[in-house]
């Protein structure tokens, strides 16, 4: 296999790496450049514990190759957190309503909440259900999820 | 979780470029969009290509556009982009509907529309609606140009009509020259993410025709003609609709899988023809549930 000499920028700086043409974007954020937001839940794009943004969209990591990235620009809740206007609010309320617990799938639902809100900062119940319906939680049963969200849009 | 397959990557900046990879590999090369089906297959062996070919930097793949009484789907746009076209929820709002149920945000941002029908699997959500708007795949060789009408797309479960050295190009439809009030009503096992265990899509029409489609109730996704012609020229009520719905099962074939088993399609397939119908017939005349709202789980 050949490998592919990339370059994006990840969190606001330019990085460069050579990657194989079966590398995934997730192992390689994961593996390579020490980003580890982002986790490996159910690696096929149910979970949405791999969430990243990606050109300003949410995206499943776990389904890119890392070729694909060549050129993009990449957030992960590392870097979301101090670039984006909501990213910062929603952790703050989700900790003040213990909205995750283990935390595995914070950062995605915490991505996809900043996503939504930036697109829709009026968002409501229903469209916050919706927005994080792609990301899977095992311990809150959600309420406290959409409640902080709730808040952070009521500016609460 | 690493994918065990090794192939060549290429991103091919003109299309020429690359109808010749394809041309050259066939079955061997697989076309790269959205990703969030085939890397999948990557992962789990289902596809083993020599040569992975990202089609994103073909210019003639993109775009969404509406003009002059057409929609044309470029092969790269997503279920996102067709969400947020306001030309394709105000003329082809049954297509909106079902672009609303597919997985999740983050899939929707990646996958696209060709890629669904490339796919081909009989729970497709876009098919039923592209069935009933008549959409045409308009697709590319080196041989030259042609377009599949979307009835003779799907050949199989996971099965279609495209060559192993073409490439889709877009998928086209007019808008229904007729005013129209629609319907996709999906059954799943819960709401948000989840595949289809059945799903209808309806059209309503002001003169008593209406168009029907169906997918995940037979092994390849489509119209349902025997359902249309038992309620052509009437208006709905409760003799037709039983005519209807004893006509969809002559010509449905359910299974029993993961997501639900055969009798459990059957009879929800009636209920939801019959919801679908009521709903259309309702948004016809500006009534009924808003488009976006209405779903089965």
């Amino acid at each position: 296999m050949k490998n592919h000499n990339i370059s994006f920028r990840l969190n606001g700086e330019k990085v460069a790496i050579s990657v194989e043409p079966n590398d995934v974007l997730l192992d390689v954020l994961r593996g390579k450049l020490g980003i580890k937001s982002p986790k490996v839940g159910c690696d096929r794009g149910d979970c949405g514990t791999c969430t990243i943004l990606m050109n300003g969209r949410t995206v499943r990591s776990c389904l890119a190759l890392a070729a694909e990235a060549d050129g993009a620009e990449i957030v992960t809740l590392e870097g979301a957190n101090t670039t984006r206007k909501w990213t910062q609010k929603l952790q703050k309320k989700f900790h003040e309503k213990n909205a995750f617990q283990c935390g595995f799938c914070a950062p995605g639902v915490i991505l996809s909440a900043t996503e939504l809100l930036e697109k829709n900062p009026k968002a409501s119940t229903h469209d916050i259900k919706e927005a994080i319906a792609g990301n899977l939680c095992r311990c809150t049963g959600y309420e406290p999820i959409v409640e902080a969200i709730e808040e952070t849009v009521k500016g609460k | 979780m690493p994918i065990a397959t090794e192939f060549e990557y290429v991103k091919p900046k003109d299309m020429d470029e690359a109808l010749h990879v394809f041309s050259l590999y066939r079955e061997k090369a697989r076309a790269l969009a959205g990703g969030t089906d085939l890397v999948v297959h990557l992962k789990e062996g289902l596809a083993r290509p020599e040569v992975v070919v990202d089609i994103k930097a073909l210019p003639e793949l993109a775009g969404l556009e509406f003009k002059g009484g057409t929609l044309r789907i470029g092969a790269l746009a997503t279920f996102t982009d067709l969400i947020e076209s306001a030309a394709v929820k105000a003329s082809f709002p049954v297509l909106w509907e079902a672009a609303l149920t597919v997985a999740s945000t983050g899939v929707r941002n990646r996958a696209t529309v060709a890629g669904n029908i490339c796919s081909a699997v009989p729970s497709a959500d876009s098919a039923p609606a592209l069935a009933v708007y008549e959409a045409v795949v308009l697709v590319r060789g080196l041989q030259g140009a042609r377009s599949v009408p979307i009835g003779e797309w799907f050949t199989g479960p996971k099965k279609t009509a495209l060559q192993p050295d073409e490439l889709v190009v877009a998928v086209e439809m007019k808008a229904p020259p007729k005013k129209h009030g629609g319907c996709y009503m999906k059954l799943s096992r819960y709401e948000g993410e989840d595949l289809a265990q059945g799903g209808i899509a309806a059209l309503a029409f002001a003169d008593n025709t209406y168009r029907i489609a169906a997918c995940a109730l037979g092994p390849k996704p489509g119209r349902c003609p025997a359902a249309e012609a038992a309620l052509t020229g009437a208006k709905l009520g409760p003799k037709v609709l039983e005519a209807a719905k004893a006509a969809l099962l002559g010509e449905i074939s359910p299974i029993t899988d993961i997501r639900s088993s055969k009798e459990y399609r059957v009879h929800m397939a009636q209920v939801m023809l019959e919801r679908a119908l009521q709903s259309a017939v309702a948004r016809l005349f500006g009534k009924g549930p808003k488009y976006g709202s209405e779903n089965i789980c």
